[in-house]
């Protein structure tokens, strides 16, 4: 079994987010990268341990980006990854990117593509639907936990208020979010074995993108916070019912 | 030319985001001199008239037992049909699980330019430009949609309703699909809990509430707010609570009218995912806890003491009214 596993990269959790050139651009100066965390956490790991269970299984890893990606390439060959991809083209529209990735994909009929949920930077939620529409195949979103059976996959995957098991069979691309894996740390040998991984770079095929970004905003500063006297609580009652009308 | 809005009752009821996208797409119309029409998929369970409620003029309404199971690819390939016999120009999708799976496979049977998250109007001044949150809601952006078909999916909570009287017409749609290639095996659904995506107020606890033996504090407010349950990160990741409640960067983000969080001390990666909340509260017993620079009220002291007073202040509130 052939796995693909597409990985982004984000800033890290805690980077400081700030905009430069009239909110225009991102500001990058200082900010750690790393693999997006449902990308590594949940989509990776998850197809590193299927390749526990079964070591006949290859996991190939796709990024699209530029040559800065490669850091966060070659951690996840680290994590597990048996070679990698990265087509050299930077974009923050879901469509161009998606392409790009459907493309790398029909070459080698992959039985099984994972992407975490969603970004934790541009939170677009769309990259695995997009894919599977380009290459016409089945899509589960959300996946929670993943097993297979034959050629058979069972995925239980997250629906508003509550969670649903589907039985379905490859090729098919799968969302990954938290309870599908554990996070790992990559060990020695692992960081050792991925300096001679393959990692090959092909360019971008042909496409238009569909949106592009125009500005950023940071959401309004907090007024600050009305703190309330600890010995009287039903006052903070009070307010949330009369001043904020919440409750 | 048109607007159409996806109504999502999958699950067996309208969902109050898909009462949402239908204002939200009564209000694009209006911007663009159209008229705003639904779509439902499935049996439907319950009268698709009040759809006008929210200013929805028709609405379109396939009804086939086979499609009361939800499956991207069949939903996305009967959604292009009617989007091109419609001749809809901008399609209006709910930010949930659903719409997540259904709207980007629709963008690129239509090539049409999606925009997913959005959290107001689109601005027509210069193009189509649609305000998104990004970051885990720690910043928006603009996102300019090129593509002569606009897809745009409305993050839950971000637009307030005004209902009218009016109701809408209801005609019967149909188009030919293909099989679903999954096999629903289980359903397992949280029943009498309100769903955390949708709620109005969120009761949420974090480590200061020392074990899951003590979450009777943040259910039984919960309970007597109508409120769903959530919590912080390290509490699902030791098991006191389910996974389906974890809110911040790597959990669901949610934007409710009130979060109320008691004994979490907000870090980054928690606020990123309740920061669209339209009031915080905050209950923790360091007054340094970085969660009190986010929240609108605070109270300073332990959980174990306050948060019983407060229960009984809303019970007493709750029976005076």
């Amino acid at each position: 079994m052939k796995i693909l596993v597409c990985i982004s990269k984000t800033p890290d959790t805690t980077a400081k987010i700030a905009f430069a050139d009239n909110n225009t651009k991102f500001v990058t100066e200082g900010v750690q990268w790393i693999i997006n965390p449902y990308d590594e956490w949940y989509a990776l790991v998850k197809a590193i341990e299927l390749k526990e269970a079964d070591p006949s299984i290859t996991i190939h890893l796709v990024n699209v980006g530029g040559a800065d990606a490669e850091p966060i390439i070659r951690k996840a060959l680290a994590l597990g990854g048996d070679e990698a991809i990265r087509i050299n083209a930077e974009s923050n529209d879901s469509y161009y990117v998606a392409a790009q990735i459907a493309a790398v994909a029909k070459e080698t009929n992959y039985d099984l593509i994972f992407t975490g949920k969603e970004t934790i930077d541009y939170n677009g939620s769309s990259i695995g639907a997009m894919i599977s529409e380009f290459l016409d195949q089945p899509f589960i979103s959300h996946a929670t936990a993943f097993s297979t059976e034959g050629s058979t996959a069972i995925i239980t995957r997250e629906i508003d208020g509550g969670e649903e098991t589907d039985k379905i069979n490859f090729p098919l691309i799968v969302s990954c979010q938290k309870g599908m894996a554990e996070q790992r740390i990559p060990n020695m040998k692992g960081i050792m074995s991925a300096r001679t991984k393959p990692l090959k770079v092909v360019e971008p095929i042909t496409i238009e993108s569909l949106t592009s970004v125009v500005a950023f905003e940071l959401p309004p500063a907090k007024a600050g916070v009305k703190l309330v006297d600890a010995d009287n609580p039903a006052e903070l009652v009070r307010l949330l019912h009369e001043e904020a009308k919440a409750i | 030319m048109s607007i159409l809005v996806f109504i999502d009752q999958s699950e067996g009821q309208i969902k109050k985001a898909s009462y949402e996208a239908a204002y939200y797409g009564a209000q694009v119309a209006s911007l663009l001199g159209t008229e705003a029409h639904a779509i439902v998929l499935g049996e439907a369970k319950e009268d698709l008239s009040i759809l006008g409620n929210y200013g929805i003029k028709k609405v379109h309404h396939f009804s086939k037992s086979e499609l009361n199971q939800f499956d991207a690819q069949v939903y996305s390939a009967i959604l292009s049909d009617a989007c091109k016999s419609l001749n809809t120009s901008v399609v209006i999708f709910s930010n949930n699980t659903i719409g997540k799976a259904v709207a980007p496979r629709l963008s690129v049977k239509l090539k049409a330019g999606l925009v997913s998250g959005a959290v107001a109007l689109p601005e027509l001044s210069n193009g189509f430009v649609v305000k998104k949150s990004v970051f885990s809601g720690k910043a928006f952006t603009y996102v300019s949609i090129q593509s002569n078909i606009k897809i745009i999916s409305l993050n839950s909570n971000a637009f307030s309703i005004v209902k009218s009287t009016e109701i809408a017409e209801v005609v019967n749609f149909e188009s030919a699909f293909p099989n679903t290639h999954i096999n629903v095996v289980s359903t397992n659904k949280v029943t009498g809990e309100v769903p955390l995506a949708e709620a109005d107020i969120v009761i949420s606890g974090g480590r200061g509430l020392k074990g899951p033996e003590n979450w009777g504090l943040v259910t039984e407010l919960a309970t007597l707010l109508g409120a769903a349950t959530a919590c912080s990160r390290p509490v699902a990741d030791i098991h006191w609570r389910p996974h389906h409640e974890h809110v911040g960067q790597t959990g669901l983000a949610i934007a409710p009218n009130l979060y109320f969080a008691i004994g979490i001390s907000g870090a980054i990666q928690h606020l990123a995912g309740v920061n669209r909340s339209k009031t915080i509260v905050v209950i923790n017993k360091d007054p340094e806890a970085p969660f009190f620079k986010a929240a609108d009220y605070g109270i300073v002291g332990d959980a174990f003491e306050v948060m019983p007073k407060i229960i009984d202040a809303v019970k007493k509130l709750k029976s005076q009214s």
